[in-house]
Order: structure tokens, then C-alpha cells, then sequence
């Protein structure tokens, strides 16, 4: 019986292209006790989110394309291109990390 | 304040500023004021620390650190005899004060931040991690801006994890904490300094103390200041119009590496987005339009362009 747990990798890139140009990014491992702090790395895990799923991840998530606000279009606040990919470990004998 | 002698800041520093939300001025405190804080704040030799929340304790209970209550004039904040007072009368701190503030700000709150090594949160039963990618307060969609002076007492090492924060995040308008999700960002900075290193930061940058893996205590000591009037032409504006020039951008075979303010608030930062990237140009040149006084006031066309209107 499998024992499944995931790690989930948020990339933000340059654009809304998936092969642009990582630009911040987070790790959470929900297989391991492995801790991912703030910080942690001046660069990237992957140049690109393409690279991401070539390497495994799968895409589960990607930021909509917004209408920018009457009034509001120069306004910048959150980091616009959020890619949300994960990995499903099977940590049956004793996991895995990335 | 009393204004003599003050070393205000130059058109280049305030473009500086005004771009990347900071400026660092390396070891400028004297050894004598960063020994006397720390002798004054109740800092005790790193062993005879066992418990962080005692030492927090004893520090709060002894240390001359004054009670200030929010919108008391930065002049009368702290006692004359003060490490602090001594600090904030030095020539540079005053110069950088009154050019990004005025000569009457007043204090918005003060703290005094310490990060400890791992065995003493491990025996407080506290989680040993880096603080949070935030923006102080709250949401501000403001123009005019609060300045946090960052003092670094003592040499701050890489393993000690000195403040992180991120150039030129200053301008984009989050609530507080909602930024916590982001823990890595191209371009983002660590505070290795030596000792009296200052960083005047505007409110809206983005930061966090990081993880101290050292085992030694970590001392910044923080203070919020607010400006009581309009933040126009405040500092040594003599270079002011030689340093503005309209520039060829695009085609330009040879561009200029002449400094201008033009070439200082155009630079971009490795986090920039693609197209909000224009967007931070298009908020800066609002910035310094609002620190001039010059509301017609341009780079590289980016205002001009979606200002080009006719009735």
C-alpha cells in the first residue's frame, strides 16, 4: 500500500510563458522533515518552469491573466506569474526528497 | 533638528534611494558609540545567555533604551547622552535624515531586534527559522514615505543572518504578511557588515531578519521615522538639473556611462517581470516627480507616452 505525501514547488517567472525566465521561488516538502526557510538560496532550483517539469514536477496550478482596474493599471503589488507544480512521493520505506 | 554641519545627501543618493528603496552607508558609527549601545542596551557576553526569553526580559527591564511614545519629535526621543543620540547627531545621520525626511520628523515606534543561536530557541521550545519575507505595517498606497534607519551595532557574518531584504520592492503595494509564500527572490540581499553599518530603508521594502546559525547574539537595532512635511527638494539639489538629460533608449549603439538620474532610476532590478518591470520605471519617475516638484518631469519617454493626450 503506497504511502503518498507532497512536495510542492512554487516558481515565479517573468512572464506568464512557462519557459521564461525564473525570477523567486519557494519549496515545501510535506515528504520529509527537510525545512525550506526564507533565504535559504540566491538561485533558482530552475532556470525556467519548463525545466521544472522536465525534471518531474507537474503543473497543478498557474496565475489567471487579469483585466488590469480602471484607474488602478500601473499599480504593482504581488508577484504576478505564480506557477504551483508538485511531486508525489511515495515515502513507504523511509521517502525521498526532491 | 539643528541643520549645521549636516552632510545632505546628493542628487545621485536620492536617485538611489528613490529606485531601490535603500541606502547603506558601511561602518560610519564609531567603535565608541556601537561599544557604548551595546553596554547600554544590557548586552552580556554570548555564554552567559540561556534562556532568550529571560535575556528579552532583562533587556526590556535595564536597558536604556527610553520609552518613546508614537509622534515624538526625533530630537527630544532620546536622552543627549545617550548612544543613540550620539549617533543621530553624527553629521552623515543627520544629512540622510533631513534630506529623506526633513529636519522635524518625529518617531513613529522603535525596537530593539535580536536573533539567537539555534540551542537557544531549541530550549524555549521555539521553532529556529528565518523571519518571514514581509512589509512593515500595513497596506500604503502613499507617495510620501517613512524612512526605518537599520543599525548594525556589531559585525554582522553571513552565518549570523543579517537582515534579508529585496531592492526596489519599496513601490509595490502588498498587505504586511501576504508575502510570506515568497522565500527566495533573485537579487535579494543579506546584511554582512561590520560593525556601525546603517541602512535607511523606505517603509515599503521587502524583508526579514534571517536565521542566526552562529553562536553568537545578533543586535539591529530599528528605529521608524515619519516625515511632518513634503518631501521636496530636502537634500543638496546643486547637481539637480545637470544630471537630467533625455536619452536615446533601444537604438543606441554607444549608450552614455556618464551617471545621470535618468541611468539610476532606469536600472533594473534580476527580479523584474516583464512587463511590470515598465511598470516599476513608470512608479519611480511618479516618486521623483514627487520629490522634485517637477510634475511634468520624465525618463526614457515612459510618462510622456501615456500622458500624450489632447483635448
Amino acid at each position: 500500500m503506497p504511502n503518498i505525501r507532497q512536495n510542492v514547488l512554487i516558481l515565479y517567472l517573468e512572464s506568464s510563458a512557462l519557459d521564461s525566465r525564473c525570477i523567486a521561488w519557494s519549496f515545501y516538502e510535506g515528504a520529509s522533515n527537510a525545512r525550506h526557510d526564507a533565504g535559504d538560496s540566491d538561485e533558482p532550483p530552475y532556470p525556467t518552469g519548463l525545466a521544472a517539469m522536465r525534471d518531474g514536477w507537474r503543473l497543478i496550478q498557474m496565475s489567471p491573466l487579469q483585466q488590469h482596474g480602471s484607474g488602478d493599471e500601473f499599480r504593482v503589488g504581488y508577484l504576478k506569474y505564480e506557477f504551483l507544480f508538485e511531486k508525489l512521493i511515495d515515502v513507504t520505506g523511509g521517502g525521498a526528497s526532491k | 533638528m539643528n541643520d549645521s554641519g549636516a552632510e545632505r545627501l546628493s542628487t545621485l543618493q536620492m536617485a538611489e534611494f528613490a529606485a531601490r528603496g535603500f541606502l547603506r552607508f558601511d561602518a560610519v558609527v564609531p567603535d565608541s558609540i556601537n561599544r557604548r549601545f551595546l553596554t547600554d542596551v544590557g548586552h552580556v557576553p554570548d555564554a552567559e545567555v540561556d534562556s532568550l526569553w529571560k535575556h528579552y526580559g532583562n533587556i526590556m527591564r535595564s536597558s536604556a533604551i527610553p520609552l518613546v511614545n508614537p509622534g515624538t519629535p526625533l530630537a527630544s526621543a532620546y536622552p543627549e547622552d545617550s548612544a543613540v543620540a550620539e549617533l543621530l547627531r553624527l553629521p552623515l545621520v543627520r544629512g540622510a535624515t533631513a534630506s529623506l525626511l526633513g529636519t522635524e520628523p518625529v518617531v513613529d515606534h522603535h525596537f530593539l531586534h535580536i536573533t539567537f543561536p539555534g540551542r537557544l530557541y531549541a530550549a524555549a521550545g521555539q521553532p529556529h527559522v528565518a523571519q518571514h519575507t514581509h512589509q512593515d505595517s500595513t497596506i500604503d498606497p502613499r507617495q510620501a514615505f517613512d524612512v526605518q534607519i537599520m543599525y548594525y551595532p556589531h559585525d554582522i557574518t553571513r552565518d549570523m543572518g543579517g537582515t534579508r531584504f529585496v531592492p526596489g520592492t519599496h513601490l509595490r503595494v502588498v498587505s504586511e504578511a501576504a508575502i510570506s509564500r515568497y522565500q527566495n527572490i533573485r537579487g535579494q540581499q543579506h546584511m554582512v557588515c561590520k560593525a556601525g553599518t546603517l541602512l535607511f530603508l523606505h517603509h515599503g521594502i521587502w524583508h526579514g531578519g534571517g536565521r542566526n546559525d552562529s553562536e553568537r547574539l545578533r543586535y539591529m537595532f530599528k528605529i521608524r521615522l515619519c516625515p511632518t512635511e513634503r518631501q521636496t527638494r530636502l537634500w543638496d539639489t546643486g547637481d539637480l538639473d545637470e544630471l537630467s538629460q533625455l536619452r536615446p533608449i533601444f537604438w543606441n549603439p554607444a549608450p552614455s556611462n556618464k551617471p545621470s538620474i535618468e541611468s539610476v532610476l532606469m536600472n533594473p532590478e534580476p527580479w523584474f517581470e516583464a512587463d511590470t518591470g515598465r511598470l516599476e520605471m513608470i512608479n519611480r519617475i511618479r516618486l521623483w516627480r514627487y520629490l522634485t516638484g517637477d510634475t511634468s518631469w520624465d525618463a526614457d519617454y515612459w510618462m510622456t507616452r501615456v500622458e500624450n493626450e489632447y483635448a
